[in-house]
């Protein structure tokens, strides 16, 4: 470990160390380099590699079967098309880097601040940032137009989190505001060397003889976006390629999808195969060497170099792998890339995954996975921003007894008018005027409930323009609550650490915020304690409503039942609630308290403990004023979504950083909980000091959770075979131990927390735990890090042999996303990581069922189908040669011209099967939603696995024999009309390859469900291109050009115009689909599968012409009560009464012309992190340790970590 | 660490997910990127080819067509194939083996020796008219024409009159393409070597009277052949192309010698060459080695009488256990005599009417439900 020294202002120091500038270089080749590196990489694949071995084989006349052109025109072809993509793929690279590199930055030199390229700013450079500006390398910060040296900082593309975080510049440096002083400024930063922890940082500044730790928050990541600050200057520490973004721009390790991984197995597989029929020829050609050829040297000229017949059997092995060298296609790979390509770009274009609202259109980021789409069990999904949309809506609420707001589901009274308030937020909606009635009549219980609403909380408002404000809420349930009670007239306006303005209808009134008694996860609520203009104090106080009713007054007592009963209601919606209340406070009550919580809060030890116990008593005799409803909107059609998948046997685990009680209500809210289940088995009620309790007599906890885990398993197998058993009385039919997974009708749940799950995963646990959920129809997981996000996936993926699909929108869902065979992101409200680390991305939840039931299942049926054709195909093609083999000596002679063997996978067939792999469809998309059970064949690998391709090769194999004995039968005796033969090598070649490109046209058809005008086009074109080629290949023109080229002029013309040989076409056609047809036939008829009755059905309604389509509506229904869920942090009432985050001006100069650049610049991070495909989530672990209190900062409850 | 959930301002998220859709599947920004002008150019196309709604045939392997459609071929191919073998049937073959392997056969003696151009004679006799017109067929059996290193064996430019490449043949000649005193070959290469040089006429005994009986070696090789792949170098006289080349080793006379008595059938040109370099598929072939000629008594082919062919035997096929054989055979509508084709297509066109029928009582039984 190396320390790395940087120098304020100090080039000639610097330049010393040759640090990396901050040009960044993200492409891999320039135009010099881009053939020889390009083309190393790609003979460091193994197909490539192989075909050109076989092209260096071709060269050695002994051997050489074929000419070099058969290899080098196809190896070529892909050389070529893949170059072309990396080419196109790198200069898009270049052109990010360039505008990147060419953006400006304001940077100190000679005493002025001057315009600089990116590029050009170096090590050591003090640059000037301004609000909303890119930061252009890692920077120390030295000073802020804003207090105290702070300024605040966006994240987003490092680790995905919108929210906006605070750095502070060392006090020492935070007075350097001016130009003079900066110029002077030569303090020495000794510091850690290049390395990938976003979340860390630790150097030493030494100034004027003195030192200064410096740590990460003091440091500006490249990357990170400045806000709410005007202006900044920092010190560049890190430059280009050695600052933290770029450290984390790693390359992930390419998933590939289980087909391809078969096809890998396939072609060693063919490989064996093709070394096989390579030692039987060569034995045969050293038989027939020893006993035939001997004999028949008189017409054979090879004894000059043919010592034994051993050695030319060694040498004919390697002609036949030349020959058959075509049973491992060089094309196979190409086809199945376009094929992906193609698919992808269906994915991109489809309109019906395009969310106009967002203007997101869904995206296919890796082209390699798609068929896999198609084959998914398991679903991984991220609750917050996936399920959910993440926006809080005050939806309803009680007070004084009273219920206002409308049922969701009722929406036909108009949205309330919020016209008579100036200051009202326009997107706010409200369906019950009752309300502002009520506040209009100035009813007392409304007016105390919506001024708590916009006193108790710790939202910061910004005042971008007179009446434009923006609340900062650190919680959306809070915001929403401010959001009402600002649009019912009691609008929160502007804090100070020590006062609240509030605009009271119409009227500001400002209060004195004595104390705010913060939120925390035991306490389950927060209160603040102000003075009202008139000089009475008062205590709000929200939480959840088992807390709140616990302290109230017994005044209240009557008012809580009522309450009680609304929340239920409430809950029964599946909302969210919060109870509130008030307390008004004696002046001198008040005093003595704070005064004693003065000094609590300096104590040292137990400070947090005293604390609690002070708020703990003024807390109490509250009185209660009513309780909100917050809807946690769902996204759009999850209910349906969710339903939809189950019926397609695809399992959905929800994990979730959110608390067990948010978790299950959205579960109850998508329907995945359901009251009539018969067992929702949840494993929790560990709080944090449970697990620690647990921890001590882990062995204990241990057995417990185990055992647990085992009785709920023989719970659910016990019921399901004592109702089994019940069947197998009335039915005999089934065997009664055979029904276990399969016959469970009971439904049952698992609810896990985080807590439990870190215990369950152990090894010995983890196989239970996965018998169970894979028992149980539901399983959450909630209150899950994002590692163990990952370990469950990796559980999954590892136990069950099953495809598995994340899908996510946080930061904290990259690390599962990562995990799964399938990533998929959803670019909503949070940050961009988790699309940049996915590999599908769309809008909305409901677009998984697209995804997966129509492209997916499309994909996977059309590759399929794709590759089981192509392995026929190219059976049928190679293996001729190995008939042929027996009756020309094995002497490695091709049946066919050379031409035909180098074109025929490249040019006569490769487009029909390209045009099936790319258009079939079976099934349209709206049956493929329609019958979610026609996904799981997919599921079950049923449409290509070794058995398929051990019948297609079958079916590839009979049809070689076919073509070659039919006209084997039929040639020898066979003359032209004018009695002269034809039984040529060149006619047999003709004849057969004409048979061959025929036969498989053919079955190309018989395969092909969907005939597109693509589809005609390409079969028939195929068929016209072969003739075409044919005609032309052995045309006297290009005979007379180059006479030992194209050897088989005029064979064609002689051959074709014969009548025997059509009759020998037809026959081999006919035979080589004849039995297909009828194995087909019969299946269809005998065993039919769910596709084939979905095509007739489908076939016959559209006779019938169309149909109305009556979709699935799934209603929701629960009773069950909610808990409160606040998904806040704690400490933030800290922060605000300290003052350090209040602003000296609010109103920031926003409209900057930076911002127009700006808003285009942002792709370049996005390009390189997304190429790259690796950006670096931070840690989980790191981040969710042991709760850190650092004073001027926020401390964290760790456990609300992960909740976003 | 200071968590605000931040209200995002509208031009934020534009500007983010502009660029994030200006990505397709990585290779097709460009055309992207340009539509980022506005919102909606984010949209999709709506056309068919983009939503997959491409107007489209689908077939379904429904009964109404498969089962007549196995009848209808099934009838097609029987009829063909009855109408194959009739036709098969009518054609007259008269096949005779003059390899001379028994001490009974009349060449035993020929094949025996090494002696140069050995004479013998094959007799058979015509009950009754052999329809014309009559080919003679030259026949080998165990003759690998179709082994790789001897078809290579032979250099296209040098037989298409290349005459840079008489002086200098090509390397897959090799070992025929120099004599042991460097002197070119030409015509290069085994196949041309290994020429077939059995010579044949054929006389019939009328009432003791011989009368030979009329060949025609003309346009007995393909039409393109003579006229465009194979050509002489255009010198004259022909003998001066071959200057400073050597005469293949087995040959007995040069290649500018093979007809002297007609230009146009004389080097490469040469029928019997011609047909000879077009090697057959598979070791046992027929070639074609003259057609009788239809004029006077031989107007309708072959009248019945004693018939001898005289035969000059050079050519040696005992060591590989070959056979030669003499052909006689004329041809109809779908060439000659050829069985093959015609059993095929019974067999394979009463397959079809009998898996027609299995497919009848399967859909008949196990009719596949419609509505379901």
């Amino acid at each position: 470990m190396k320390e790395r020294r940087v120098k304020a202002n100090a080039w000639d120091y610097n330049d010393r160390f040759s640090y990396a500038d901050n040009r960044i270089k993200t492409s891999k080749y320039n135009i010099f380099t881009f053939l020889p590196i390009n083309l190393f990489e790609q003979f460091q694949r193994v197909a490539n590699a192989y075909f050109s071995v076989l092209l260096i084989l071709q060269l050695i006349p002994e051997i050489s079967s074929l000419s070099w052109f058969t290899t080098i025109v196809p190896l070529v072809f892909v050389l070529v098309i893949t170059a072309v993509k990396d080419a196109t793929d790198d200069y898009f690279r270049y052109k990010s880097d360039q505008q990147v590199n060419n953006r400006q930055s304001q940077v100190l030199i000679r005493g002025s601040l001057q315009n600089e390229k990116w590029m050009n700013v170096r090590v050591g450079d003090i640059i000037k940032l301004e609000n909303n500006q890119f930061v252009a390398a890692d920077i120390l910060l030295l000073c802020s137009s804003e207090p105290y040296g702070l300024c605040y900082v966006e994240t987003a593309e490092l680790d995905g989190e919108t929210n906006l975080k605070v750095r502070q510049a060392l006090t020492v440096t935070s007075d350097l505001g001016d130009i003079s002083k900066l110029m002077d400024f030569d303090g020495e930063v000794i510091c850690e060397p290049p390395n990938n922890k976003l979340d860390r940082f630790t150097g030493t500044l030494y100034w004027k003889g003195n030192k200064y730790p410096l740590d990460n928050e003091k440091m500006l990541l490249r990357g990170c976006v400045l806000r709410n600050t005007e202006w900044c200057f920092g010190m560049v520490i890190f430059a280009g390629s050695q600052t933290k973004l770029m450290q984390n721009c790693g390359r992930t390790k390419l998933k590939r999808t289980s087909i391809d991984k078969l096809m890998n197995t396939l072609v060693l597989w063919i490989f064996a195969f093709l070394i096989c029929m390579g030692v039987v020829l060569a034995i045969g050609h050293t038989i027939w060497e020893t006993y035939v050829g001997t004999n028949f040297r008189v017409f054979l000229p090879w004894d000059t170099f043919q010592i034994s017949a051993v050695f030319s059997g060694f040498l004919t092995f390697w002609s036949y792998i030349i020959i058959l060298n075509t049973v491992v296609p060089i094309s196979l790979y190409v086809s199945v890339e376009v094929l992906r390509l193609g698919h992808s770009y269906f994915i991109n274009w489809d309109r019906k995954m395009y969310h106009s609202p967002m203007g997101t259109a869904a995206e296919a980021r890796t082209t390699t996975l798609n068929e896999e789409l198609g084959q998914v069990e398991f679903i991984f999904s991220d609750k917050t921003g996936t399920l959910t949309q993440n926006i809080m809506v005050f939806s309803k609420c009680s007070i004084n007894g009273q219920m206002y707001g409308m049922d969701r589901l009722k929406k036909k009274t108009a949205c309330v008018d919020f016209s008579f308030n100036p200051l009202c937020d326009r997107r706010f909606k409200f369906f019950d005027s009752s309300l502002v009635e009520a506040i209009k009549m100035e009813d007392p219980a409304v007016q105390e409930f919506f001024r708590l609403l916009a006193l108790c909380h710790t939202v910061m408002p910004e005042e971008k323009s007179e009446g434009n404000l923006v609340y900062q809420a650190q919680s959306p349930d809070e915001g929403a609550l401010v959001t009402a009670a600002r649009n019912f007239g009691f609008v929160f306006r502007a804090r100070t650490p020590e006062t609240v303005t509030l605009c009271e209808m119409g009227r500001t009134v400002t209060y004195q915020l004595l104390a705010i008694l913060d939120f925390n996860n035991v306490r389950k609520r927060m209160s603040v304690i102000v003075r009202s203009p008139e000089g009475q104090i008062k205590l709000y106080s929200k939480g959840a409503d088992t807390i709140i009713f616990e302290r109230l007054d017994p005044s209240s007592e009557n008012l809580m039942y009522t309450t009680s009963e609304h929340l239920s209601e409430f809950a029964g919606e599946g909302l969210r609630t919060l109870a509130l209340a008030y307390k008004d406070l004696d002046e001198d009550y008040f005093k003595v308290w704070m005064k004693r919580l003065l000094f609590a809060s300096t104590v040292i030890e137990n400070r947090e403990d005293q604390l609690a116990v002070l708020y703990d008593e003024i807390e109490l005799g509250m009185k209660l004023l009513g309780a909100t409803a917050i809807e946690d909107k769902l996204q759009e059609g999850v209910p349906e979504t969710i339903a939809c998948l189950n019926l397609a046997d695809i399992k959905i685990w929800v994990l979730t950083g959110d608390k067990l009680e948010t978790a299950m209500n959205i579960g109850y809210s998508c329907n995945m909980l359901r009251d009539d289940m018969n067992e929702v088995f949840v494993i929790s009620g560990h709080s944090l000091q449970d697990v620690r309790l647990e921890e001590n007599s882990g062995v204990i906890h241990f057995h417990c959770l185990s055992s647990f885990l085992r009785s709920a398993k023989e719970h659910i197998l016990g019921l399901s075979r004592v109702s089994s058993a019940g069947h197998v009385e009335k039915t005999d039919a089934f065997a009664d131990d055979s029904v276990f997974e399969e016959a469970i009708i009971a439904e049952y749940a698992l609810v896990i927390n985080g807590h439990s799950l870190a215990h369950v995963l152990e090894p010995q646990l983890e196989h239970i735990l996965l018998d169970l959920a894979c028992l149980c129809k539901t399983v959450i997981c909630c209150r899950v890090t994002p590692m163990q996000k990952a370990q469950v996936v990796e559980l999954v993926k590892r136990h069950k042999r099953a495809v598995t699909l994340a899908i996510g929108d946080g930061a904290n869902d990259v690390s599962m996303i990562k995990t799964a065979h399938i990533g998929v992101g959803i670019s909503g409200q949070e940050g961009m990581q988790a699309v940049l680390a996915s590999d599908y991305s769309f809008a909305q939840f409901r677009y998984l069922q697209r995804l997966l039931l129509v492209h997916g299942r499309w994909s996977y049926f059309r590759m399929c189908n794709f590759l089981g054709y192509f392995f026929y195909k190219n059976f049928a093609f190679t293996l001729v040669h190995f008939w042929y083999g027996f009756f020309c000596g094995f002497s490695a002679q091709t049946v066919y011209d050379q031409w035909f063997i180098t074109l025929f996978n490249i040019v006569y067939t490769s487009l029909p099967v390209l045009a099936m792999g790319l258009f079939d469809q079976d099934v349209n998309d709206q049956n493929s939603l329609r019958y979610p059970s026609l996904y799981k064949p997919g599921q079950q690998n049923l449409l290509f696995n070794k058995r398929q391709f051990f019948l297609c090769t079958l079916q590839g194999m009979a049809t070689s024999f076919l073509l070659f004995f039919i006209p084997y039968g039929a040639f020898p005796l066979m003359v032209k009309e004018d009695g002269s033969p034809f039984s040529d090598q060149q006619a047999f070649a003709v004849t057969i390859a004409t048979s061959l490109v025929i036969v498989v046209s053919v079955q190309i058809g018989l395969d092909t469900h969907y005939w597109t005008a693509v589809n005609h086009l390409f079969i028939w074109g195929s068929l016209m291109v072969y003739f075409a080629i044919l005609f032309a290949m052995q045309s006297d023109g290009l005979f007379g050009i180059f006479p030992s080229s194209f050897p088989f002029i005029g064979t064609a013309r002689n051959c074709l115009s014969e009548k025997s040989v059509w009759l020998v076409v037809l026959l081999t056609t006919v035979v080589c689909v004849m039995p297909g047809l009828v194995v087909r036939f019969l299946r269809v008829d005998l065993f039919p599968t769910l596709t084939d009755k979905v095509r007739r059905l489908q076939q016959s309604r559209k006779k019938q012409g169309p149909q109305e389509q009556n979709l699935r509506r799934v209603r929701r229904t629960s009773s069950r009560r909610s808990a409160y869920a606040f998904s806040h942090q704690q400490g933030f009432g800290e922060l605000i009464t300290s003052g350090k985050n209040i602003r000296r001006s609010t109103v920031s100069s926003l409209c900057s012309p930076e911002r127009i650049a700006q808003s285009h610049s942002s792709s370049w991070i996005e390009n390189m992190l997304k190429r790259k495909n690796e950006v670096s989530c931070a840690s989980p672990e790191s981040e969710g340790g042991a709760p850190k209190s650092v004073k001027g900062t926020v401390c964290m409850d760790p456990t609300d970590q992960a909740q976003f | 660490m200071f968590r605000v959930s931040v209200l995002q301002t509208t031009d934020v998220i534009p500007s983010k997910e502009k660029s994030r859709c200006g990505r397709v599947g990585g290779v097709s920004r460009s055309e992207k990127m340009v539509k980022q002008e506005s919102e909606s150019a984010n949209r999709p196309d709506n056309t068919a080819f983009t939503q997959q709604r491409l107007p489209a045939w689908q077939p379904i392997l429904s009964a109404g067509i498969v089962i007549p459609g196995f009848v209808l071929i099934g009838l097609a191919f029987i009829g063909i194939g009855v109408a194959l073998l009739v036709t098969s049937r009518s054609i007259q073959v008269l096949e005779l083996d003059y390899t001379g392997d028994g001490n009974g056969s009349p060449c035993s003696s020929c094949s025996q020796s090494t002696t140069v151009n050995c004479k013998c004679s094959l007799n058979f006799t015509l009950d009754t008219l052999f329809q014309g017109p009559v080919f003679f067929y030259y026949g080998l059996s165990n003759y690998f024409q179709n082994y790789r290193r001897y078809g290579a064996s032979k250099d296209d430019n040098q037989l298409y009159g290349d005459l840079s490449y008489f002086t200098s043949p090509s390397s897959s000649c090799s070992p025929y393409d120099y004599d042991g005193s460097k002197n070119p070959i030409v015509p290069c290469g085994s196949i041309a070597n290994s020429m077939f040089n059995d010579t044949f006429t054929l006389t019939r005994t009328v009432s003791g009277k011989t009368d030979s009986v009329p060949l025609d070696g003309k346009g007995i090789a393909w039409w393109t052949d003579y006229n465009v792949k194979y050509r002489n170098p255009s010198v004259t006289p022909l003998k001066n192309a071959f200057n400073g080349t050597v005469k293949p080793i087995d040959w007995a006379k040069p290649a500018y010698e093979l007809d002297t008595s007609d230009a146009s059938n004389n080097g490469f040109v040469n029928q019997d060459f011609l047909v000879w370099m077009r090697r057959a598929a598979l070791p046992n072939f027929r070639k074609l080695y003259r057609r009788i000629d239809a004029s006077g008594d031989y107007q309708n082919g072959l009248p019945a009488g004693n018939y001898t062919i005289d035969i000059t035997y050079n050519y040696p096929v005992r060591v590989f256990n070959g056979a030669k054989k003499v052909v006689f055979s004329n041809v109809s509508w779908m060439g000659g005599k050829n069985e093959f084709l015609g059993i095929a297509y019974l067999v394979i066109g009463s397959l079809c009417v009998v898996m027609s029928v299995v497919m009848l009582i399967v859909y008949a039984k196990f009719k596949f439900p419609d509505e379901e």
